[in-house]
């Protein structure tokens, strides 16, 4: 490939390359563009730049003013942070044990871990809901408890996949360190949460990351959980939005602009760390 | 692991029990309770139910004699086709594609992994824009091109096309990361060697990428093979309830469907149990026909 001249077939390569990237790309500048066009100009020339005449904040007004937008970003991040944080805590101190100590019945339990990954929340979701309901945790008016009616499932369901690929990490580090923290006098505690954890940093980017962008993209879940306007998340006021106001397209292109291009600005900074987190577990097989 | 800190098992219990307690209460209980409440009658969500059905298996006679049961698995099996041939392919000759050219590699990955990154239940909205029947996109362009009937994109028989398009496209992106990965890892010196053998650039793909991709393009297959299973956002978004003439349901739509809005929720939960035995049945079968090989 070193020295070989610009081919007829590299051109045609790149020209297939590109033409895929503008199927991702154009979308999203599609409906940015008509998102600032007045409602009833909207799609009459939907190619045009939104500039002179055409150009029209009505959409975002009218965004601001009926669907409390921030509202729903303030509880979609609240969950997928809880979320984030809940399953590295718990699955980092469990791949930990399951990863250092010899134990009966640990490969039993590894595979309790595997096997997790395989229920679909379709599984478990009605049980879930009873159990919550019974609790009185699900679909009470308390926003504290809707957010945690939310969190604790997303975290279960994140768990396996989170030990699985911290465990293997775990494994990789060397265990002079550890040891030598145990002849300082340190404790099994004190070595997870001195050594360990901070040698196990880049795994636990990888592992919040997922758990982050994998809840704050969940619409199932949430649906069953967050019924009341007050309580939706992103993802939710999404799709209540979709089924009230369909036919306002300058609405649902603001709305779609609102939700997608702080994601897409957050992409470009850590996109390294996404498709990492993202394709871990695929990875890691 | 012969050092000695790792001696003293107590602390094993403090490490285990929180994460253990969390899948025990959150996935194994409701897995099995899952399967008891398929057998019960249940008219309402949340509660534990009335009784028994009678017979305690009716829901599953029920399934056999319900046609959208049988339509949303023609569906979901049309999904894992597309997922398979449609995902995996396109990501396979991109991969392939990227992997032979000098400039741009990273900027490539980065534009086609984004549309994973954004929520399906926008991109749905998204598309319901795109393929609207006054003045979407997907119908001006046709219009540019000299086409003179607007196409409606959900009416029936091209509603599915609609639904599955989408889908396939967000993911392609991923399974090319993978795929890309895979290639990184096959030595430089293996087609140093077919250059100086004379080798093209096409063959080279043929008998040196594509077949120390195999274990890779496995494993793809069976992530779109269960990936497809879970497909629910974006077809509800944009198809909800089924529509047109609850043609577009898929098994987990349809799942949710009957949970949520017919108060049916018993059948509800044996629609997830039937979910669950094709996810395993069918990653066997993926598993048996993309056998790894070893090279």
């Amino acid at each position: 490939m070193k020295k070989k001249k610009f081919s007829a077939g590299i051109f045609w390569v790149y020209l297939l390359l590109s033409l895929w990237a503008l199927t991702t790309i154009y979308p999203i500048i599609w409906v940015v563009q008509n998102s600032f066009k007045a409602k009833d100009k909207i799609l009459a020339d939907s190619f045009a730049l939104p500039t002179g005449e055409l150009f029209s904040l009505a959409n975002y007004r009218k965004a601001f003013q009926n669907i409390d937008i921030l509202g729903a970003y303030r509880n979609s991040i609240f969950i997928s942070v809880m979320v984030a944080l809940l399953v590295i805590v718990f699955a980092g101190m469990a791949a930990y044990a399951l990863s250092r100590y010899r134990f009966r019945g640990s490969k039993m339990l590894y595979s309790f871990v595997v096997a997790g990954m395989m229920f679909p929340v379709f599984a478990t979701i009605i049980p879930v809901f009873a159990m919550e309901f019974k609790w009185g945790i699900a679909n009470t008016d308390n926003w504290w408890l809707t957010m945690l009616s939310v969190i604790l499932p997303q975290v279960a369901g994140n768990l396996s996949f989170a030990i699985v690929v911290l465990s293997g990490y775990i494994k990789s580090l060397p265990l002079e360190l550890e040891e030598a923290a145990y002849m300082e006098g340190c404790s099994a505690y004190q070595i997870y949460f001195k050594v360990v954890m901070p040698l196990t940093k880049p795994s636990f980017a990888t592992v919040a990351i997922f758990a982050f962008l994998w809840s704050y993209n969940d619409l199932f879940t949430q649906m069953f959980f967050l019924k009341r306007p007050e309580m939706f998340g992103i993802t939710t006021l999404l799709n209540q939005l979709t089924s009230q106001e369909g036919t306002n397209y300058g609405l649902m292109a603001a709305a779609v602009t609102l939700v997608a291009v702080p994601v897409i600005v957050v992409y470009i900074f850590l996109q390294k760390y996404i498709i990492r987190g993202m394709t871990a577990g695929a990875v890691k097989g | 692991m012969s050092s000695n800190i790792y001696r003293d098992k107590k602390p094993v219990f403090v490490f285990l029990i929180p994460a253990f307690l969390f899948m025990a209460v959150y996935l194994y209980y409701p897995f099995f309770r899952n399967i008891i409440n398929s057998f019960r009658q249940i008219k309402q969500l949340g509660s534990p139910g009335i009784g028994w059905n009678n017979p305690w298996y009716a829901n599953y006679v029920e399934m056999l004699y319900d046609d959208i049961v049988w339509i949303s698995l023609k569906n979901t099996l049309i999904m894992m086709a597309v997922t398979i041939l449609g995902q995996v392919g396109i990501a396979v000759v991109l991969a392939l594609m990227v992997d032979n050219i000098r400039h741009g590699r990273q900027f490539y990955k980065t534009v086609f992994f984004f549309p994973i990154v954004i929520s399906a239940t926008a991109l749905g909205l998204l598309f319901n824009l795109i393929f609207l029947y006054d003045k979407g996109m997907i119908n001006q362009i046709l219009e540019s091109l000299g086409k003179t009937t607007l196409t409606d994109w959900k009416a029936e028989g091209i509603a599915l096309v609609t639904m599955m398009l989408p889908v396939m496209w967000q993911y392609v992106g991923f399974y090319f990361v993978i795929l890309v990965t895979g290639l990184n890892n096959i030595p430089d010196e293996l087609y140093e060697a077919a250059r100086i053998d004379g080798a093209s650039t096409w063959q080279k793909v043929r008998y040196i990428s594509i077949p120390l991709l195999h274990n890779v393009i496995c494993t793809c297959c069976v992530l779109a093979v269960t990936g497809a299973l879970k497909v629910f956002d974006l077809p509800w978004v944009m198809f909800p309830k089924g529509m047109p003439l609850k043609t577009t349901f898929l098994t987990g739509t349809y799942m949710y469907y009957h949970t949520t809005q017919t108060k049916n929720v018993d059948y509800g939960s044996a629609l997830a149990v039937l979910i669950v035995v094709l996810g395993i049945v069918l990653s066997k079968v993926v598993n048996r026909i993309f056998k790894e090989k070893d090279y």
